[in-house]
């Protein structure tokens, strides 16, 4: 697509009436400004008593950051009837294809089958606005996408109005066909052959209400489901790119240390298979006819290393660092009066089934990429970079990811397939092992929360946190963007770092506690020292979990149900609902055994609300069961989550969300961390790191998505995250009698698993698989 | 280059390649069939789970030179074909029924030892427990478990006929 035509202001004419074109050209291409919906950012007051995402959240930033960079999106008619629309978004699972198109579908009277969702390539015109992240996809798209295809369903008309001979208030569509009064009928293929125009046009259009819309809130499954279950689905590593063989990279015993030579170059090189062994700036990259001999060339390597960012280090010395770093309390301790704790968070590898993983090829002057990228601009961007090459020689092909959480918003496969593929001279087809992910991927940072809450004359007075952490890392193509709109955000929020935005932006407490500060402090800004990312919901999980395990001591030391406790204390209707709504269905205050309890907590962001309910038991039958090679312990028997997400697209969708930050949070809480031991991590399989297995899922477990208020989406990818884990951690605390105050709850356990050797960094593949078959 | 000849999804397939490749690689990197994922190569995380003989295994544990021509291996792009009639097999319309994938990466792993655990568990003459579904090892990180377990009870009761 071309520049974007010279346009008015995309402000709607009333709440359903907007501004739309259709492209110039030989087919129907009709485009929406990106931005159409979003309010202006200048608009919005920060008074200064209610805390700041109350009133301009994090998905208010992601959305206004794209207004002065803001292009269009197109949609495309076929002769067929079918419509295409190439997302500048990614699919890692989350849904979005199939939401996108039901919005298209809706719009435009056309079954769901004949929407073709694709990821767009990398658009660097678009800037911001191509990244997928902070749950923002569909607040951010739903109205752009809804005028896009009305425009489409207005030009189709128009074309069918004249080859009917009808007024085009008249005509009728459905299912794609469009009939006049008379009973005539065209298929949108047949007005789609006429309706393309020489020049662009812009139009106005009126998008349908809610009440006709028939896909849009109802239960549709997703539009890939058949390819993943009969295995034609592809991720990038299933690509057939021409001469692109498997290649892998053997990294340093060290967190980030780095080659300096290879004593072994000629001897691996002739091993069977290889093709090509050189030293990247991760360490030494190998490629061979099949990853297998990726993996034995990589082990036969012999390397000397340069020392890594944190030698030497353990998780105890990064704890002290944290405390080193935390930012004084301002209330005074009252004695009595006064609750406080501290709570601890340990890394954890923000690892997606599919490694990380791409394709390149860099040839005469050019790079060609083909990966799972959130922030494809940023990958382009930086490849160009590694590569010394401009930026427009390097073309970005984004494909559906197996799993993110976060992880994908960073282009580490993709620029080290660049360097690989430079260094060769030939096209590679580049992969993470397993054994690399938890030991040199990317972390969630160690953290850790303090809280003091002050008690005065039966009343909550204060409410201080203090929370501190690893610096995240923030660097995915925000970065330029976001000085400049940190300077522009309104008043009060000038001059943080990019990390405190982000907090700032995110972290509400919706409870009436009197004075109440949440501040972040990181304990060094070099994000290479650890290799971290904003995993699933950021900061929420922790800040919320340390919350709500205050709030139930506070409920503790008021003599008062934690339901209740909350109820009362809650400023925000919309988390007061979800909060009785999961306590009446999740039967709170049942009649429990001993060792085992009910917990609930909840959570309001991404312009929504969650609550979530969870018993568990801690008796010990249960938490020493045996699995092999796994972590047991209590084991959550039951959870529920009622989320109210604004407008819903598709429950099905919001609901699987659910579900996985469910497993996500319950294992943050329960099972899942990294050790860092010596200035390494000792995780390197899925063995080692505890991640939610079935032998750890509850027996029951049910989601209900309350009809909302709101009109407008809010986001789900991430909203189930925070307040699982914080009703698992209260759950805990209730069975057991005590109070929790290091995450996972297992960390300090004897490992479960003998660490693998560092050298040489990936483990052997088994030979007798043969003898475990079922 | 020794040859390796197998039964590969009802066809007989051979390859030129070393004896210690294991069979994901031959499958994905030399034969291109790719729905068996990589997810460990170590046969923990059960991404790569096939069925070797109608029992499930995992091809990323198993050298070339382990299998013999007569050996019928069977990947998630072959287990239609294993089940009476045109359509899919019962597990994945199962599978379909419960929306089950999220990104989709685990799952034809997934559905691979749900079918071997339904079998195992039938010629067993019981039911599927509680304590079958804990024994699935799969990883699953979009933490899709609950609708897997529900589909794999579905999916049997499909199968039971």
């Amino acid at each position: 697509m071309g520049k974007s035509p010279a346009r008015a202001s995309a402000r709607p004419l009333s709440r359903r009436s907007f501004v739309g074109y259709v492209m110039g050209g030989t087919s129907l291409v009709v485009a929406a400004d990106l931005v159409a919906g979003a309010a202006p950012a200048h608009a919005v007051p920060i008074p200064s008593l209610p805390q700041v995402p109350e009133l301009y959240d994090l998905n208010d930033f992601l959305t206004h950051c794209a207004l002065p960079t803001s292009n269009l999106i197109a949609i495309h008619v076929d002769e067929e009837g079918h419509a295409h629309f190439a997302l500048p978004r990614m699919e890692v699972g989350q849904g979005i294809t199939t939401s996108i198109g039901m919005l298209i579908a809706d719009e435009l009277d056309l079954p769901l089958d004949r929407v073709h969702v694709t990821l767009a390539p990398a658009r660097p015109e678009l800037l911001f606005n191509q990244l997928t992240g902070g749950s923002n996809t569909m607040i951010s798209m739903y109205t752009p996408v809804r005028v896009a295809a009305a425009v489409a369903r207005k030009a189709l008309l128009d074309a069918a109005a004249v080859q009917l001979g009808a007024l085009v208030t008249t005509l009728r569509v459905k299912g794609g066909v469009i009939s006049d009064l008379l009973g005539n009928t065209l298929t949108y293929g047949e007005a789609a052959a006429t309706a393309a125009s020489p020049t662009t046009k812009r139009v106005r259009v009126r998008l349908k209400a809610a009440a006709d819309h028939s896909l849009v809130g109802t239960p549709q499954r997703r539009v890939d489901a058949l390819d993943a279950v009969t295995g034609r689905k592809q991720y990038a590593m299933d690509l057939d790119v021409p001469d692109a063989l498997p290649t892998m990279v053997c990294r340093a015993p060290d967190l980030n240390g780095t080659a300096r030579s290879v004593r072994n170059q000629a001897d691996v090189a002739s091993m069977p298979g290889v093709t090509h062994v050189a030293i990247i700036p991760t360490g030494v990259a190998v490629r061979a006819r099949t990853f297998g001999q990726c993996i034995d060339a990589v082990r036969a390597l012999d390397v000397e290393w340069s020392p890594g960012t944190v030698v030497g280090k353990s998780s105890a010395d990064i704890l002290g660092e944290l405390r080193k770093a935390q930012l004084p309390l301002v209330v005074p301790k009252l004695g009595a009066s006064t609750v406080e704790a501290e709570f601890v968070f340990h890394f954890r590898s923000g690892s997606a089934l599919e490694p990380n993983c791409a394709v390149a090829d860099v040839r005469d002057g050019t790079a060609t990429i083909w990966g799972g990228l959130k922030s494809p601009i940023d990958t382009q961007s930086k490849v160009a970079k590694a590569l010394g090459l401009p930026q427009g020689k390097v073309t970005v092909h984004v494909v559906q990811g197996g799993g993110s959480f976060g992880r994908k918003l960073f282009s580490d496969a993709a620029i080290e397939a660049a360097h690989a593929s430079k260094t060769f001279g030939a096209p590679v087809k580049l992969m993470w092992h397993r054994a690399d992910e938890p030991r040199q991927g990317r972390v969630h940072p160690m953290t850790t929360s303090r809280i003091r809450a002050s008690i005065l004359a039966g009343s909550v007075i204060s409410f201080e946190q203090r929370h501190t952490a690893v610096t995240t890392d923030f660097t995915h193509g925000l970065g330029e963007r976001l000085t400049a709109e940190v300077a522009a955000l309104p008043t009060g929020l000038a001059n943080l770092t990019f990390s405190e935005s982000i907090f700032t932006l995110t972290q509400e407490l919706p409870y009436n506690f009197g004075v109440v500060t949440q501040l972040l402090n990181e304990t060094d800004h070099d994000v290479r020292r650890f290799n971290t990312s904003s995993v699933r919901n950021v900061y929420s999980p922790e800040v919320r979990c340390a919350n709500e395990l205050m709030v139930d001591q506070l409920a503790k030391r008021f003599k008062q149900d934690p339901v209740a406790f909350r109820r009362a204390h809650l400023r925000s209707g919309i988390v007061k609902r979800v909060l009785e709504r999961a306590a009446e269905l999740g039967e709170w205050g049942r009649t429990m055994p001993p060792g085992t309890a009910q917990g609930i907590a909840i959570h309001k962001e991404y312009k929504g609300a969650t609550a979530v309910l969870v018993e568990i038991d801690c008796r010990p039958e249960t938490v020493n069961r045996k699995v092999r090679d796994a972590v047991t312990g209590p084991r959550v028997t039951k959870a529920l989550v009622v989320v109210d997400c604004g407008l819903v697209v598709n429950p099905l969708g919001v609901q699987a969300q659910m579900m996985g930050g469910f497993m996500d949070g319950m294992a943050q809480a329960l099972t899942y961390s990294n050790h860092l031991v010596d200035g390494h991590f000792l995780e390197a399989s899925w063995d080692n790191s505890a991640y939610t297995r079935q032998w750890n899922v509850p027996f029951e477990f049910r989601c209900e998505v309350i009809d909302s208020d709101r009109k407008e989406p809010g986001g789900a990818g991430e909203a189930g995250v925070a307040a699982s884990m914080a009703a698992v951690a209260c759950a805990y605390a209730r069975a057991t009698g005590t109070l929790p105050k290091e995450f996972p709850i297992n960390f300090h356990a004897p490992l479960h698993f003998e660490p693998k050797p560092f050298v040489p960094s990936v483990p052997e593949s088994p030979v007798n698989g043969l003898d475990h078959t079922f | 280059m020794p040859k390796h000849t197998f039964q590969l999804n009802g066809e007989t397939v051979t390859v030129d390649v070393e004896d210690d490749v294991r069979i994901l690689w031959v499958l994905r990197d030399v034969l291109g069939v790719t729905g068996p994922k990589y997810g460990c190569g170590i046969n923990v995380c059960k991404a790569c789970t096939s069925h070797i003989n109608g029992k499930a295994f995992n091809p990323c544990s198993v050298p070339v030179s382990a299998i013999g021509e007569d050996d019928e291996i069977t990947t998630i792009e072959g287990l239609a074909d294993t089940a009476p009639g045109d359509g899919l097999h019962p597990m994945q319309d199962a599978w379909l029924e419960h929306d089950v994938a999220q990104c989709g990466y685990c799952q034809p792993g997934q559905i691979m030892a749900a079918v071997a655990l339904v079998n195992k568990v039938r010629a067993e003459g019981r039911a599927i427990t509680e304590d079958d579904l804990d024994s699935i090892r799969n990883v699953c990180r979009c933490g899709t478990y609950s609708r897997i377990r529900e589909a794999v009870r579905t999916g049997a009761a499909a199968m039971g006929g």
